[in-house]
């Protein structure tokens, strides 16, 4: 059985993100980019998958420019076996990623996807959803734990109020949430040995693809600063201004 | 030419960078103030498990086989966080090093594997003595040949990892009446070896957590087959190795001064006095600037000497030249981040005074700047006369 597991380049989670002037968007310039945490819990679980002997082979999937096969031979240094990219310099939204994923699994026929349930950086918690409904695929989202058992699948999923268990029939996809598991580290020999690994990169065209924007960005701006808070005199003074200011009481 | 790094010495830099952030990190200051062994042991282990112990080691003999330039790129990385980790890990990479430049094949079998994997915690290095620091070649540690095996007799001042080294590189003399430096000769032993003992720790200013002994050999015996490379050239190799080792304590010491800025730049734009953060004050500015330009060009010294090794070309000067270069600048970014800080800079709640205690050493270990100064002038001076 194979397994598609798909890597997104964000801003690395440790940098401050900065806004373009303009406000028209994130300044990317000379910010370190890296794979999407939760995308690193994705690729975890599929070697974890294939060392467990329920996966023969680990693809991991990148949609975006050149500069995301770096991601992928991360991917490819942890584990992975091969590497595909589906090259676009646009910024794509989540449904036509969804639509380029859904014609790479056309032609791979994997038994699991695994995604990230959502990217750091637009936070959009969409695309495993839709790749869902384009490929009629069984869909277990924020997992922290997948069981494969043969033909079905248990997936574990963290809803509001605790722990869900839904029983999917294979093949599935599954959007993994921060508990599924504790993601390693690539070692050096892995690191060296990924750069002999094949890394296969497709068009948008070559998938018979069109790609439409549905919407459009018109501006980001920054989180308003946090301003300076009051010092009240005492308890009576607190619960007047909870009261009659904040107006929660 | 091209200064930018490939991808694999790029993942290997980011790797490194996340272990050191996520693992050493947390730890360092507990280090520091109570050298937890146990737990420090058990991050030498994972760096091993992870290939940051034979960074340069073929891969038939368990090593990563990176590159030079990539094992001065994870040191700088590992010593942001805990520059007793990053001591450790570059001596043994050195010794692992010159284990595969000069031993034999089965010597190489019997070792390299260990001292890669973190079978062996660490591995350790003996040429200094009581008397011969600067002057190695003055040591008086001798070994006699008797019978089918060596008799060791002497001891070595300020071994790193002595207490947990699984194997020692020593140098002994070998043949008392030869010209200096002409008659020396280079052994492995083991940890354990009867009559060979580790005396108590040093105290010392910083980097605690790396154990520093001084190594006695008191009629040790090894066998006739832990004689390593040829005899009576030992003093050439130790000097050929210790011009690679130069570029992990360059690069060691990049890493703290790069650590102490990066916390100080980000303490300048916080902290406010007269009405704005300091960060405004023109003053401050231009120490940054300074700073981080010298941190800046000693990277490249040490990128250009770790990739001349790479290719094989002579890179001794180059070394030198990088590790006077970086250790001396490093120490004075130490300062001037703790002086950034103020009154915080020397109080032990912020890193700033560890950090100026650990690279104190690196001007001082594996040659000290004066020495560097010597070979650097010495190879300027061969090139014309």
């Amino acid at each position: 059985m194979k397994v598609i597991v798909t890597v997104k380049r964000v801003i690395d989670y440790n940098v401050k993100v900065r806004v373009k002037a303009d406000g028209s968007d994130v300044d990317l310039n000379n910010v370190k980019m890296a794979m999407n945490p939760f995308c690193e819990i994705a690729v975890e679980e599929a070697i974890r998958l294939k060392e467990s002997g329920v996966a023969t082979e680990v693809i991991a999937v990148s949609v975006g420019p050149k500069a995301c096969q770096e991601q992928l031979r991360t991917a490819l240094a942890l584990g992975a076996d091969r590497a595909i990219q589906v090259e676009s310099d646009e910024q794509l939204e989540s449904l036509n990623v969804a639509k380029l994923l859904a014609k790479v699994i056309e032609q791979e026929q994997p038994g699991v996807v695994i995604l990230g349930k959502q990217a750091i950086d637009t936070d959009n918690n969409q695309t495993g959803q839709m790749l869902s409904a384009l490929t009629g695929m069984a869909q277990g989202t924020f997992a922290s734990k997948i069981d494969i058992q043969g033909d079905k699948a248990l997936v574990t999923r963290e809803v509001d109020g605790g722990l869900q268990t839904i029983e999917l029939a294979m093949p599935i996809i599954a959007t993994t949430d921060l508990r599924l598991n504790e993601p390693r580290y690539a070692s050096l020999p892995n690191i060296m040995k990924a750069k002999r690994k094949p890394l296969e990169v497709k068009t948008a065209e070559e998938l018979g693809v069109s790609i439409k924007a549905h919407t459009k960005l018109l501006s980001v701006g920054a989180p308003a600063e946090r301003k300076a808070g009051i010092k009240v005199a005492d308890v009576a003074e607190l619960v007047d201004k909870l009261k009659n200011e904040a107006k929660v009481i | 030419m091209d200064l930018s790094l490939s991808q694999e010495q790029q993942l290997i830099q980011e790797m490194a960078a996340k272990f050191a952030r996520t693992e050493l990190e947390p730890l360092a200051q507990k280090l520091d103030q109570s050298g937890d062994r146990v737990a420090f042991l058990a991050n030498l282990k994972k760096l091993a498990e992870l290939g940051f112990m034979g960074l340069n080691i073929d891969a038939q003999y368990q090593g990563t086989q990176a590159g030079s330039v990539a094992f001065s790129l994870a040191i700088t990385e590992i010593a942001r966080a805990c520059a007793s980790t990053a001591v450790t890990m570059s001596v043994t990479n050195m010794v692992a090093e010159v284990i595969q430049s000069i031993a034999s094949d089965k010597q190489k079998q019997q070792y390299l594997p260990k001292l890669c994997s973190g079978e062996y915690a660490a591995g350790a290095f003996c040429l200094t003595e009581t008397s011969a620091g600067s002057d190695p070649s003055s040591m008086k540690t001798s070994a006699v040949l008797d019978g089918d095996s060596w008799v060791l007799k002497g001891a070595k001042q300020f071994i790193s990892s002595a207490e947990y080294a699984g194997v020692f590189v020593v140098w002994a003399v070998t043949d008392p009446s030869a010209p200096r430096g002409k008659g020396i000769s280079c052994f492995l032993v083991e940890q354990g070896t009867p009559g060979m003992s580790i005396a108590k720790a040093e105290q010392k200013m910083g980097q605690k957590a790396s154990v520093t002994n001084e190594v006695l050999f008191d009629n040790c015996r090894i066998p006739a087959d832990a004689l390593m490379g040829e005899l009576n050239q030992g003093f050439k190799i130790a000097v050929t190795e210790l011009a690679g080792g130069r570029i992990g304590i360059g690069s060691l010491a990049l890493g703290i001064g790069l650590a102490a800025m990066d916390y100080a730049r980000n303490y300048t734009l916080e902290r406010k006095q007269f009405g704005q953060a300091i960060a405004k004050f023109q003053g401050l500015q231009w120490m940054m600037a300074d700073t981080y330009t010298e941190l800046e060009a000693a990277r490249l010294l040490l990128m250009s000497a770790a990739d001349k090794k790479q290719r094989g070309l002579p890179f001794s000067k180059e070394a030198s030249m990088a590790k006077l270069y970086a250790s001396e600048k490093a120490n004075q970014a130490c300062y001037s981040a703790l002086q950034l800080l103020g009154g915080y800079g020397y109080i032990s709640e912020y890193p700033l005074e560890r950090y100026a205690r650990d690279v104190r050493v690196t001007s001082i270990y594996e040659g000290s700047s004066e020495i560097q100064r010597v070979i650097i002038s010495r190879e300027l001076l061969k090139e014309v006369s």
